[in-house]
């Protein structure tokens, strides 16, 4: 391969990133506003904080500020928790206005970070059956043993993943993709195409998994060609608000197998 | 830049053949008639019959000065590389210290994923966090790991598909062995020998991680040879079982070298044979139900371990066909054994034994223990250890890496058993040519060897199972802990502490070719084919070294 051809291929590539975050879409629909986090901040030094201390780490088997809930996953779950109580009474019944109730679970949503992004979290079974059907998900991302190797392995990416990070990946992949997971094509000098994701890569050198799910390795003076494409294999998403909580809800599940 | 359509397209086709996937890589087919492709290595011993013998003879005596370095794979962590690598239509997997697996391509040493596993920081292994590879089956590759446990792994991903716990970490039991696979099931021994465990030999689904059955190598109350133990010594009598078993198709029966009883070197404490410690037995593949035994080293005050590989073959012995089970063991004599039974056929010592006066017509040894202070033949390490050895069809000759001149002062003590503490019953010196001169250590940890050979040294040999004789030796100045590869065009590939990595003539024992790598290798090298050329990969020191012919 000529050094020439490389050094097009990532100016166009840094093009193509910038052009991504300047075009991402605006997904407030998707997140809570930095005012219901900031009014959250509020409520929970008032309320919770007396329990489940500054950080959220305090009660057993919970930790707030990283997300952990022994039973709850989806927003709904929290509010229902907040609203109805836990733990057979030992989490009180909370009797909190709509904002209120909304500020906790995105400050909660944010990390504890009062300038953080809080991104809505659905229902995780509902999330399995979108990231199965019809979100196309499951069609190249493998899960606790089963799907192709088509795109990365996600057993274990809820606890790899932040949720707006998983969230990106899925309204704006093109930039968040991990740029080792952009799609590569080769062709050999025997006239083999060769289509797949690169696993490692060295100067001379490059490990994939090809289309056909196998793992391969290529010296690169005996290619003709080597491509890395801009934009991932999947556009951005063509689910609802809704159904992206979901998924995310799912996808944060997902935390390997023990 | 891809088209949209193209990009499409090739999603589908990746969808398609992803069903092609329903055909598993290595089924169990594979490894029966692993000697059919001897471009892969599919088990650790290189074949159900562990002979690391390869049919692959592109690389011969007339051409081995051509081999050339084609890459090396450098290890991560310090401390011996015992690993022994798989290999399977052009990838390798390999394992780190302490409880890493790497898949590599086979040609350029290149890696495709790396899975690592945190050993529990209660394990305990008297002797270093040692781990000899993976087996694989279907679609998955098995480690064991310093904290017993057992992994399933994707071939493809290196994601985790299932863990099994194999024993008690807070009580010092560990697996350092590469499984062996038989059918549908992963089968793995316990290390933890110098920690008064009570070994035994464990078999999983391997789908699954299930266990299906596990065996004690001390049998308990009721069961027969309990009574080769007194009062409660037998909870914690150690019998480890530290390396690869072997299978025999014929007899459906796995092969597994028991280690030492605890504690290790006051016998007097733990009075009997103490079964099975120091034995060979035969499992049953599908039940783990033990079929025979034949113990080496009854009531051993010696740390021998026979934790060698069970060595199968099909012979003419005396003008018999014999199915045999060749075996030099860590007390300086060298077996040959009816596999099919467990009958003892000629036991010959290779090196100077002073312990025993010889062997009775039964193969049990006549004990003649040494005095107080006087040094005991072969020493603590054994006359060989665990180093895995070869035998060639072609030459008919067994072929490993023994220590010789090499004694041990033994001071045996009391003991208590407590539970995942050190359980050893006392301690040795090696003995010395003057006092105060070096003497040998685990390992070779300085360019300089300031031992001498006075003190042990080690001694490569060609064994014929009629006599149990030695037909030639090759020595080395310092020690080996060596493994044996043997190749159809009679080469024999090995190396040592010196770190030179040799090419020697299987037949006669002439020296062909050799080359410094600079560290010690302390397991045998493999050998594979890719795209037509044949490789041999060997480790030495914290590296993997792969050489191939200049111009095949």
């Amino acid at each position: 391969m000529k050094s020439n051809s490389f050094f097009k291929q990532v100016t166009a590539l840094l093009v193509s990133i910038v052009a991504s975050y300047s075009s991402a879409q605006d997904d407030t629909d998707h997140q809570y506003t930095s005012e219901a986090v900031a009014a959250g901040l509020r409520v929970y030094t008032q309320q919770c904080a007396l329990c489940h201390g500054p950080e959220g780490g305090l009660v057993d088997g919970i930790n707030l500020s990283r997300g952990e809930f022994r039973n709850a996953s989806s927003d709904a779950d929290l509010r229902d928790v907040i609203s109805g109580g836990a733990a057979a009474g030992r989490m009180p019944a909370f009797s909190l206005s709509i904002e209120e109730l909304s500020g906790v679970i995105a400050y909660i949503r944010a990390g504890f970070d009062p300038e953080g992004v809080a991104i809505k979290i659905g229902d995780p079974e509902r999330g399995r059956v979108l990231f199965e059907g019809k979100g196309e998900c499951a069609a190249c991302h493998r899960v606790n043993g089963s799907g192709p190797y088509t795109a990365p392995d996600l057993t274990s990416i809820g606890s790899l993943r932040t949720p707006a990070s998983l969230q990106r990946n899925l309204l704006d992949p093109a930039s968040a993709i991990l740029p080792i997971n952009r799609p590569v094509r080769l062709v050999t000098r025997n006239e083999e195409t060769v289509t797949g994701r690169r696993l490692n890569e060295d100067t001379y050198t490059v490990q994939m998994v090809d289309s056909q799910n196998r793992l391969r390795s290529f010296v690169k003076t005996d290619l003709v060609s080597y491509e890395i494409s801009m934009e991932p294999s999947k556009g951005p998403t063509n689910l609802s608000i809704e159904e992206v909580a979901d998924v995310v809800g799912y996808l944060l599940t997902l935390r390997g197998k023990q | 830049m891809f088209k949209a359509k193209t990009l499409f397209y090739n999603f589908l086709l990746g969808t398609i053949f992803y069903s092609a996937l329903a055909v598993a890589q290595v089924p169990f087919e594979r490894i029966l008639n692993s000697a059919d492709e001897p471009e892969n290595w599919l088990t650790y011993n290189g074949g159900y019959s562990s002979q690391r013998y390869s049919e692959l003879d592109q690389i011969k005596a007339e051409n081995v000065d051509e081999l050339e370095l084609k890459w090396v794979l450098q290890n991560q962590v310090f401390g011996a590389w015992q690993s022994n690598p798989i290999v399977v239509d052009g990838i390798m997997y390999v394992t780190e210290r302490p409880n890493s697996v790497m898949a590599l391509d086979a040609i350029t040493g290149r890696v495709f994923w790396k899975y690592k596993h945190t050993p529990d920081e209660r394990s305990r292994v008297c002797c270093g966090a040692n781990n000899r590879g993976v087996a694989v089956l279907d679609d998955r590759v098995f480690m064991g790991t310093l904290d017993a446990r057992l992994v399933a792994l994707d071939r493809i991903s290196g994601e985790v598909l299932w863990e099994a716990e194999v024993g008690d970490v807070s009580r010092a039991y560990s697996v350092t062995m590469a499984p062996l696979v038989v059918k549908d099931k992963v089968i793995v021994g316990v290390g933890g020998g110098e920690y008064g465990i009570r070994g035994y030999v464990a078999a999983y689904d391997a789908a699954t991680g299930e266990e299906v059955w596990k065996t004690y190598t001390i049998p308990g109350p009721g069961e027969s040879g309990h009574d080769s133990w007194e009062g409660d010594d037998w909870q914690y009598g150690g019998a480890p079982v530290w390396i690869t078993g072997s299978f025999d198709p014929e007899t459906n029966l796995t092969f597994w070298g028991v280690g030492n009883p605890g504690p290790d070197w006051n016998a007097g404490q733990r009075p009997g044979d103490n079964l099975y410690s120091d034995s060979v037995i035969a499992l049953d593949a599908d039940t783990g139900k033990l079929d025979w035994y034949f113990q080496f080293t009854p009531n051993d005050a010696y740390d021998y371990d026979s934790v060698q590989v069970p060595v199968l073959a099909d012979i003419d012995w005396r003008g018999t066909p014999t199915k045999v089970m060749m075996w030099a063991n860590r007390n300086g004599y060298f077996y040959v054994l009816d596999r099919t039974n467990g009958k003892f056929l000629v036991g010959e010592p290779y090196v100077r034994v002073n312990w025993s006066s010889g062997l009775d017509e039964m193969g049990r040894p006549i004990p003649t223990p040494q005095p107080e202070g006087m040094p005991t033949y072969p020493g603590n390490q054994g006359g060989t250890n665990w180093y895995p050895p070869s035998f060639s069809p072609r030459t008919g000759l067994f072929y490993f890496s023994a220590w010789k001149d090499y004694a041990t002062i033994y001071r045996p003590e009391e003991s208590e058993y407590e539970p995942g503490k050190a359980f050893l019953g006392g301690g040795f010196s090696v003995l010395a040519p003057s006092p105060g001169a070096p003497t040998i250590g685990i390992g070779r940890t300085n360019p300089i060897n300031n031992w001498t050979s006075e003190v042990g040294h080690a001694s490569l040999k060609a064994m014929d199972p009629n006599t149990g004789k030695a037909v030639w030796e090759y020595d080395q100045f310092d020690v080996s802990d060596s493994g044996m590869l043997t190749t159809a065009s009679d080469l024999l590939f090995t190396g040592g502490r010196e770190g030179y990595f040799h090419v020697i003539d299987a037949v006669n024992g002439d020296l062909l070719w050799k080359v410094s790598l600079g560290g010690q290798v302390v397991m045998a090298p493999v050998t594979f084919m890719v795209e037509g050329i044949q490789y041999v990969s060997v480790i030495s020191g914290h590296s993997m070294s792969t050489f191939a012919l200049r111009n095949p």
